[in-house]
């Protein structure tokens, strides 16, 4: 990165949280000098981006960061007081300025660097990201309570965050109705069926050539619709919710499956024929280990169409409890705290999910191309 | 004589089975077929007890075959037969004015106008993410992790969110539909794009360096030429997307108009035929939405210079 770039920026930090010594925090609140603590941590935070600007280089990312981080903190201090909170003026909002300039200069920077060792660049690419969605975190949390947004049109992360720790039991028992029971058992089903009529499709060249392009067309459908038919004819619990998990997760499967199927070589197929191999033989010791790269794409996208699935159709009537069901609720209540920790309940289970699959296919498919850099 | 003229000649039975047509058509058409067949024999079974019940309580004499009429044309089926989805179908998409709320029309152009307006928004902030995160390595290194990640959070899960919010600043009607649609397919429209501009070999990206290109000759002249094909396909599975998405935000607000809401409405009041027909509906609109992508495509395609 272009090191007068990366001091200007840090200059601009510096002159930012000096204007906050001089302007007013919030209209009627004592100054940033009449707060012990707070104002010997901003000018700590204020020299050490002038510390960053003076290096401009690599030697630079520590401090800036580090002055970023005390800024982020002052400013989340100051928002303790209740004068700040929903009235915040220039002077607070010069800190936050200061806290974003450091961070976006320092994580630039920090992106650019180019380190020869491997576990370094490897460490870069998880700390740029992180850092990356901190800030957007830090912005969104101190937007929303320097400016008083009303908690009904979006609450901050903290609240959200701490109504998902205080109601940890209506999530787990939510978790456990939609995504145990929902999701995997549709998915085990969908996934599976898939495949089964896949290799069916496999052995019997008709049925494919049949089966494809109509697998083809259903993907593209909008399945979810299906939903409110399959409350109808399975009841409002669970097994609903599985079968329009295990019908979305079908196509996907049975397309991917068959184009897999059909991915061993000429060369391969032939030397199975020459040691005389049985279908079943072949099929367990070719096909099915040449289709896992296809296989695991369709469990992938798999994961996150299950749980898409699976919430939509809680949209169409469950028992009281769901993730599905929580979130229709509570947004008809304007409980948007919740709403939000579902939403991360949700998140976070698909990305365990997803992360899982991963790992299985790293298991299973070391021997793929794409695994061996 | 050509040769094709030759090779259609002989019309025995034997050649008539290799001829390219039914090779293509026969497996789909009997596996079409099978399934019809399938769904008849369900239809029949799943209501057979609601057509057996009701006639119990009429308590009038019937007979197998009174069944197995009833269980053909019953007003509230489990399932229907597919005869009556497609008489309800063509019945509210011919029967009525177009602008009708009765009409089907209706409620697939108002999904239609959500979906394509979103799917417009979408498109076009995926592929300026894209150019984006292709021209600055920082946003590479940052901003794509966290699109990855969010690909595997349910977003739909966010549409009630979306809506409440929206309808709360005071946005209702076509605009909040479009805004999920958007938010949902920008992510594959994005992720394609980043690689299709990236998928030029660095052969070519170095010729184009020789030539002393500047940034915007190598996107218009290598990169974007390069990212067509990735385009195509990622906005196939874009509006798809777009569809569902529009359908799924019809769903929360209680939506008087859209596909969406003619599904909630058949679920609530067990009107399964009308339900069937706006699945029907809506299948219709995601393979017409695709294939005059894959026409658009197709003209593309030559207009480059592609056989």
């Amino acid at each position: 990165m272009d090191p007068r770039k990366f001091r200007l920026g840090l200059l601009f930090a510096v002159a930012a949280i000096t204007l906050a010594f001089v302007a007013p925090l919030a209209h009627g609140a004592p100054a940033l000098l009449l707060r012990p603590g707070l104002w010997q941590a901003a000018t700590g935070a204020g020299v050490l981006c002038a510390l960053a600007a003076w290096f401009a280089d690599w030697r630079g990312i520590a401090p800036g960061l580090a002055g970023a981080i005390i800024a982020a903190a002052v400013s989340l201090l100051l928002l303790r007081d209740p004068g700040i909170t929903g009235s915040a003026a220039a002077g607070f909002w010069a800190i936050v300025v200061a806290a974003w300039l450091a961070a976006a200069m320092s994580v630039t920077n920090l992106a650019s660097l180019r380190p020869i060792r491997k576990q370094r660049k490897r460490m870069i690419n998880i700390a740029v990201p992180l850092l990356f969605g901190a800030t957007i975190f830090y912005l969104w949390e101190v937007a929303v309570r320097g400016f008083g947004v009303p908690p009904v049109l979006l609450p901050s992360p903290s609240a959200a965050a701490s109504r998902f720790l205080g109601s940890l039991p209506t999530l787990a028992a939510d978790f456990n109705q939609t995504f145990i029971r929902g999701v995997l058992i549709g998915y085990a089903i969908g996934c599976g069926s898939g495949l089964l009529v896949a290799i069916l499709a496999h052995r019997f060249e008709f049925i494919g050539r049949g089966l494809l392009p109509l697998g083809n067309f259903f993907s593209a459908l909008p399945l979810v619709g299906i939903a409110p038919i399959m409350v109808m004819w399975f009841g409002f619990d669970w097994p609903s919710k599985a079968a329009v998990v295990a019908l979305v997760t079908f196509f996907p499967m049975l397309v991917n499956a068959i184009a897999g199927l059909s991915a061993a070589g000429h060369i391969e197929r032939d030397l199975m024929r020459s040691y005389a191999a049985s279908h079943r033989q072949s099929l367990a010791k070719l096909y099915l280990p040449a289709a896992l790269p296809f296989i695991f794409n369709a469990l992938k996208i798999n994961a996150t169409l299950a749980l898409i699935g699976a919430i939509v159709a809680e949209f169409f009537g469950t028992p009281t409890q769901g993730i599905g069901f929580r979130i229709s609720t509570e947004a008809g209540r304007m409980a948007l705290d919740m709403v939000w920790a579902e939403i991360a309940l949700a998140a976070l289970a698909g990305m365990a999910f997803y992360g899982f699959v991963t790992l299985a296919e790293r298991a299973t498919t070391f021997w793929h191309p794409s695994y061996r850099t | 004589m050509t040769s094709s003229s030759l090779a259609l000649a002989p019309s025995s039975a034997r050649t008539l089975a290799r001829h390219p047509l039914v090779e293509r058509y026969a497996p789909v058409l009997t596996t079409v077929l099978a399934l019809v067949a399938i769904w008849y024999i369900a239809a029949v079974a799943m209501n057979w007890t609601l057509v057996k019940d009701s006639f119990e309580r009429e308590e009038s004499p019937y007979t197998v075959s009174d069944i197995l009429a009833g269980t053909m044309d019953a007003e509230r089926p489990l399932l229907p037969a597919p005869h009556q989805i497609a008489e309800n179908f063509f019945d509210s998409v011919f029967g009525y004015p177009p602008l009708a709320p009765r009409s089907l029309v209706y409620h697939s152009l108002v999904t239609l106008s959500a979906t394509l307006l979103g799917f417009a928004l979408g498109a076009v902030f995926g592929i300026v993410l894209a150019l984006m995160i292709v021209h600055s390595r920082v946003l590479e290194r940052s901003l794509l992790p966290w699109i990855i990640c969010s690909q595997m959070v349910p977003i739909l899960a966010l549409a009630p969110i979306f809506i409440v919010v929206l309808g709360a600043i005071g946005l209702q009607g076509l605009l909040p539909k479009a805004i999920i649609s958007a938010y949902l397919c920008f992510f594959p429209v994005a992720i394609g794009m980043v690689k299709g501009f990236t998928s030029p070999d660095p052969l070519q990206i170095e010729l184009m360096r020789t030539w002393s290109a500047t940034p915007r000759q190598m996107l218009w002249k290598l990169r974007w030429p390069a990212a067509v094909p990735f385009l195509f396909t990622s906005l196939k599975v874009a509006i798809t997307i777009s569809l569902i998405g529009a359908i799924v935000a019809e769903l929360p607000t209680g939506a008087e108009a859209g596909i969406g809401a003619r599904l909630l409405a058949g679920s609530y009041y067990g009107q399964t035929v009308q339900l069937w027909s706006a699945l029907v509906a809506s299948a219709v609109l995601s393979w017409g939405l695709i294939s005059i992508l894959s026409l658009i495509e197709r003209g593309v395609n030559r207009g480059m210079g592609a056989r």
